[in-house]
């Protein structure tokens, strides 16, 4: 990663709803627009990972066409739409969707106040699930001696797996199951979290975007009033976070890009 | 304002579900409520102890649906009023009572009345006059058309000031940041 | 470690990448992939025990349950249904006392159902232990409850039972044209790679899978593209429902495969070949098996080919496990390296990054038939027969409502109605064609007249004909299911509008349908195919968006009188506590009443508005439900 950035006014560029946007070879839409100060709602994306596109929260329009600007690169002249009327409700169903599949309790969870699937449908304006919820049955897990998973409030965003796979070199997390059975698994024949090499200081325990895995004996640490979306909305908290950071820069990357 | 008398809208409000955490919400509205009073009137509503619902403009409803009753006064609400809002996480998702849905009813009726620790000599409560409880707690919307949501845990003094206010003044309610809240 | 395990790893050198076929011969030896068992296979072949367990629970034939010593799944396609799976299925569950899915208390039997086996034109069908029985009968389903009574093993089961018949109707092109093993191979070495490609391109070839790639393209920016290896993969997962002709091509035509194969593999310069073959046609194996090495022998395969010092081509048959979004090239590819089936982010293309990361032309069956015939035959052969922008013929799965069920070979552009005179439907009975599968095109009476080529209706090889004493909400819901129960479930929209629609569409089917579902339908279709990540979520709200515009009295039907229902069973919600408190009286029930309710709640608050609010009826809505 360099210290300096070159100009923007050496970059291409591409449009977002009519905004200038430069970009580095090899950003994708959502990197050259978080990184030039505009947000795009997403949950499953993560600026320290190599995104995989499978929330769908971050639809936009590149030249007409529907496609996640997570996994899309960026590109000279694209014509990008994302705040469009369209666009929001399709990603308020999106995340109406993901309510109505999983087990949101939000005023028992710690994660409240902290969380991106709650601060992002604030974004969007998502008043209910609106379908009928599935209620799925989903026992947590309360084995190992510091950590709690609730799957209850899993949206399958797969960043501990992928944190814990090529931060932490322990695949402790999995998916099983396929469709709207597809669930989070831990590695051990038991089933149990305490059966796995999970530590507290792993990688995969701060990468969540909901409440699934928390450290015990430290929920609702922040009073109301004072957690990260409490004040502002996700929108302004994300962006005023990536201040100054290069997002997914050419030579950041690794693999082969699948 | 003119002298011509206005008719006033008229609003019922219940709790099923719920722990009256919402309409300790709505009396927090404090002095702003008299202001309100000059525009509506409650019909069935813990603050009138009206106990049937009669034809309304605005019904606001507290809490899921735990038991047969629950249904049976939601369907007299949603019968009557012409306007029917779910107020509250539990209204709108069913909330927290709805976490015993992954339990077996009969199994938590057994335990309370039968086989947990303490009980003796116990029985299942089986007089007719006590609602049975669903098999799980369903949000309002799983059985009745609901017309505007206001989410929260309790939702805020503020946020339902602002939702009546709204509703009463003819604009889409909106709550916007800081007021949109689920917990 | 079982030593039947340490075998099996060692047949499989220990390679990850065969995870999936690993876990099918331990499925085959053991009949069950227990926790322990997943925790040896992870062990043996040095991957975390989480990933072996992932991708055993995604394909529908690796059962992690326990499940009786005779597995029955019933093919649960449309015409499956139409030809009465439903009652035989019933029947053998009553001979068990048995509910759908269950275990019989000796473990002896379970039953449930599988996604359409590719037997349409013989159904119905079912598999026993993944083996197949068509032509299904009440007198059928006696012999098979018989032979499960008996308990002896199904490969001593009667060969007749298990027998799958073959029905060519129509002969054309790739159908009817002499053809000697080793004719295509010699005519390619005339031609050389690139003039093998060139012809393709000539002929203006394109997939046959559905997607319509010029096949001729994508073998050139594989030959181009720099790797280690080049890898040619014959797709034949044909999980479509309502297809079938892939079948009748490996079962009669397998030489031509293998031929258009090692052609494809000349072209692009590559030394190894993969079938991917669905599951559901293991019967296929020993007929495919000896025809490889009747191929070997002859020296139309492996090294040597023809006698050629250099010309080396072999290939494997990897099998499928039930997962029809492996038909999908990318999800394929994945599967092939043993991993769950989801498809990847695209670019890069398999062709420049396919299997194990190496170029590679993930082609359909029928493709690569057509392909080594051009070769052999010439772009100008193959251009005699379709319309300018679809050259050739296709290969049509005749099934449904029709005299002469099987496979119809057209020229491309033959209009509907011609097909549907020729398989014998009755043309003014006959309400609805799917062309294509699910996911392809619903056709009503009006249409008949299209033609089936890329620039018309497109097709990816099923015809289903539907006559009109066909509930088509009914046929529509079974295609909401099947999408639902094959989602890959990596991304929100498919993962839960499937899954959303199938709910919805079981609510008309029941007759408990209101408008709000039709509303949503359409609304959770519409996401679906905008944001979802693959083909199957694009276009899996196809039947939905295209039954509601053409068959929408089907729909209107179905419609409860109310407009919102419960979304469940009210007075079923009480039965639990029912049974608990044992009550009985009128108030431990509900019954069918229905709340009657204001239409249009707003525009009623018009009457009784107050001056202070003037404009509380033109509230919008903030959320309409």
């Amino acid at each position: 990663m360099s210290d300096k950035l070159p100009q923007p006014a050496g970059l291409p560029i591409f449009l977002l709803d009519g905004h200038e946007i430069p970009f580095q070879p090899g950003q994708t839409v959502m990197q050259a627009a978080l990184e030039a100060g505009f947000y795009i709602p997403h949950l499953c994306f993560h600026e320290e990972f190599k995104p995989h596109g499978s929330c769908k929260v971050c639809t936009v329009k590149v030249n007409g066409r529907t496609v996640a600007s997570c996994t899309t690169a960026a590109a000279a002249d694209l014509d990008v739409e994302s705040e469009t009327s369209e666009l929001r409700d399709l990603r308020k169903t999106l995340v109406q969707f993901l309510f109505t599949e999983g087990n949101h309790f939000c005023p028992s969870c710690e994660q409240s106040g902290n969380c991106k699937l709650q601060a992002v449908a604030y974004e969007l304006d998502v008043l209910s699930a609106h379908f009928n919820p599935i209620f799925p049955d989903r026992p947590l897990d309360a084995s190992h001696p510091d950590v709690l998973l609730d799957f209850n409030r899993c949206i399958l965003c797969e960043l501990c797996i992928r944190a814990s796979s090529e931060v932490d070199g322990k695949d402790v997390f999995a998916l099983a199951g396929r469709g709207i059975t597809k669930h989070l698994i831990v590695n051990a024949e038991s089933g149990r979290l305490a059966d796995t090499k999970l530590a507290v200081n792993d990688k995969a325990m701060s990468v969540c975007p909901v409440g699934v895995i928390q450290r015990k004996r430290r929920g609702f640490a922040v009073p109301i009033g004072q957690r990260t979306y409490d004040q502002k909305p996700i929108s302004e908290v994300t962006i005023s976070r990536l201040q100054g950071h290069p997002i997914g820069h050419a030579e950041d990357q690794e693999g082969d890009g699948r | 304002m003119t002298a011509v008398a206005k008719k006033k809208l008229r609003v019922a409000t219940v709790s099923l579900a719920g722990c009256f955490g919402c309409h300790m919400s709505i009396l927090d509205i404090d002095e702003r409520l008299i202001e309100l009073l000059e525009h509506i009137e409650f019909d069935r509503s813990p603050l009138t102890d009206i106990k049937t619902c009669g034809p309304c403009d605005i019904g606001i409803v507290e809490g899921g649906l735990c038991n047969a009753e629950n249904v049976h006064v939601l369907r007299e609400f949603r019968q009557n009023c012409r306007i029917l809002v779910a107020m509250g996480a539990c209204a709108v998702g069913g909330g927290l009572p709805a976490q015993r849905n992954h339990l077996d009813i009969r199994d938590c009726l057994q335990t309370v009345y039968l086989t947990g620790m303490g009980v003796q000599r116990g029985f299942i409560p089986n007089d007719p006059e006590l609602p049975l409880p669903l098999d799980k707690v369903h949000p309002l919307h799983d059985v009745v058309k609901i017309d505007y949501f206001l989410p929260g845990c309790p939702p805020s003094a503020d946020a339902i000031w602002k939702f009546l206010t709204d509703l009463l003044a003819g604009r889409t309610p909106s709550l916007g940041h800081g007021l949109l809240h689920y917990d | 470690m079982p030593e039947v395990f340490s075998a099996i790893l060692v047949q499989h050198e220990h390679n990850p990448t065969r995870l999936v076929q690993i876990l099918r011969d331990v499925m085959a030896a053991v009949g069950e992939l227990t926790p322990k068992n997943i925790t040896a296979i992870a062990l043996g072949l040095g991957l975390p025990r989480a990933r072996v367990e992932g991708v055993a629970c995604f394909y529908s034939f690796f059962e992690t349950e326990p499940r009786g010593r005779y597995r029955v799944l019933f093919s649960d396609s449309a015409t499956d249904r139409m030809a009465g799976s439903v009652q035989l299925r019933q029947r053998l569950l009553d001979a068990f006392d048995l509910k759908l899915g269950e275990v019989s208390r000796d473990n002896l039997v379970s039953i449930g159902t599988t996604s359409c086996t590719g037997l349409c034109d013989q159904g119905p069908a079912l598999l026993v232990n993944g083996r197949a029985i068509a032509r299904l009968t009440p007198a059928r389903i006696g012999a098979l409850s018989s032979l499960i009574r008996g308990g002896s093993p199904v490969e001593d089961w009667p060969e007749n039972l298990f027998a799958i018949d073959v029905h060519i109707r129509r002969a054309d092109l790739l159908l009817a044209t002499p053809y000697l093993p080793g004719d295509l191979l010699q005519a390619a070495l005339a031609r050389g790679p690139q003039g093998c490609i060139d012809a393709v391109r000539q002929a203006n070839l394109r997939g046959r899978g559905g997607a319509g790639f010029t096949t001729g393209q994508k073998w050139q920016a594989c030959r181009d593209a720099p790797g280690e290896a080049h890898y040619v993969v014959c797709n034949a997962d044909e999980g479509e429902p309502g297809t079938f002709k892939d079948r009748v091509l490996l079962s009669d035509y397998a030489d031509q495969v293998f031929e258009g194969m090692t052609v494809a593999g000349y072209a692009i310069g590559a030394r190894q070949g993969y079938l991917y073959l669905r599951g559901e046609y293991a019967f296929l194996q020993d007929h495919l098996q000896a025809m490889l090495q009747r191929r070997r022998r002859d020296h139309l395969l492996g090294s040597g080919i023809l006698g050629v010092d250099g010309w080396d081509f072999d290939i494997q048959i990897h099998w499928g496990a039930g997962a029809y979004i492996c038909g999908e090239e990318s999800a394929l590819i994945e599967s092939m390296e043993g991993k769950r089936g989801i498809p990847r982010n695209r670019p890069p293309y398999p062709v420049t990054c396919g299997y194990l990361n190496q170029p590679t032309v993930v082609n359909n069956v029928e493709t690569l038939v057509a392909a080594g015939f051009i070769v052999g035959q010439g772009p100008e052969w193959f251009g005699s027969r379709g319309t300018p922008r679809s050259a050739g013929t296709r290969l049509h799965s005749v099934a449904g409502d029709v005299e002469r069920p099987g496979v119809y070979e057209y020229p491309w552009g033959v209009t509907v109605r011609q097909v549907l005179e020729d398989a014998g439907a009755r043309l003014e009975r006959t309400q609805a064609v799917q062309v294509g599968g699910p996911s392809g095109t619903l056709l009503g009476p009006s249409e008949f007249g299209r033609r089936i080529a890329f620039e018309d209706v497109p097709s990816a090889g099923a015809f289903m004909v539907f006559d009109d004493s066909r509930d088509m909400v009914e046929v529509i819901d079974n295609f909401a299911h099947f999408f639902a129960h094959e989602s890959c479930g990596f991304c929100t929209p498919c993962r839960v509008g499937t899954t959303l629609i199938a709910q919805m569409t079981h609510h008309l089917v029941q007759g408990k349908g209101t408008r709000r579902d039709l509303k949503d339908l359409s609304k959770v279709a519409l996401v679906m195919k905008a944001a979802s990540h693959c083909g199957l979520g694009n276009t899996a709200g196809n039947p939905i968006l295209q039954g509601l515009q053409k068959f929408r009295p089907a729909f209107d039907g179905k419609l409860a009188s109310t407009e919102v229902l419960p979304s469940f069973d009210l007075d079923e919600a009480l039965a639990a506590a029912r049974e608990a408190t044992g009550r009985e009286d009128e108030d431990a029930h509900f019954f069918g009443e229905y709340c009657a309710e204001a239409a249009n709640p707003a525009s009623a608050l018009a009457a009784h508005t107050s001056r202070a609010a003037p404009t509380a009826l033109s509230a919008r809505k903030s959320e309409v439900p």
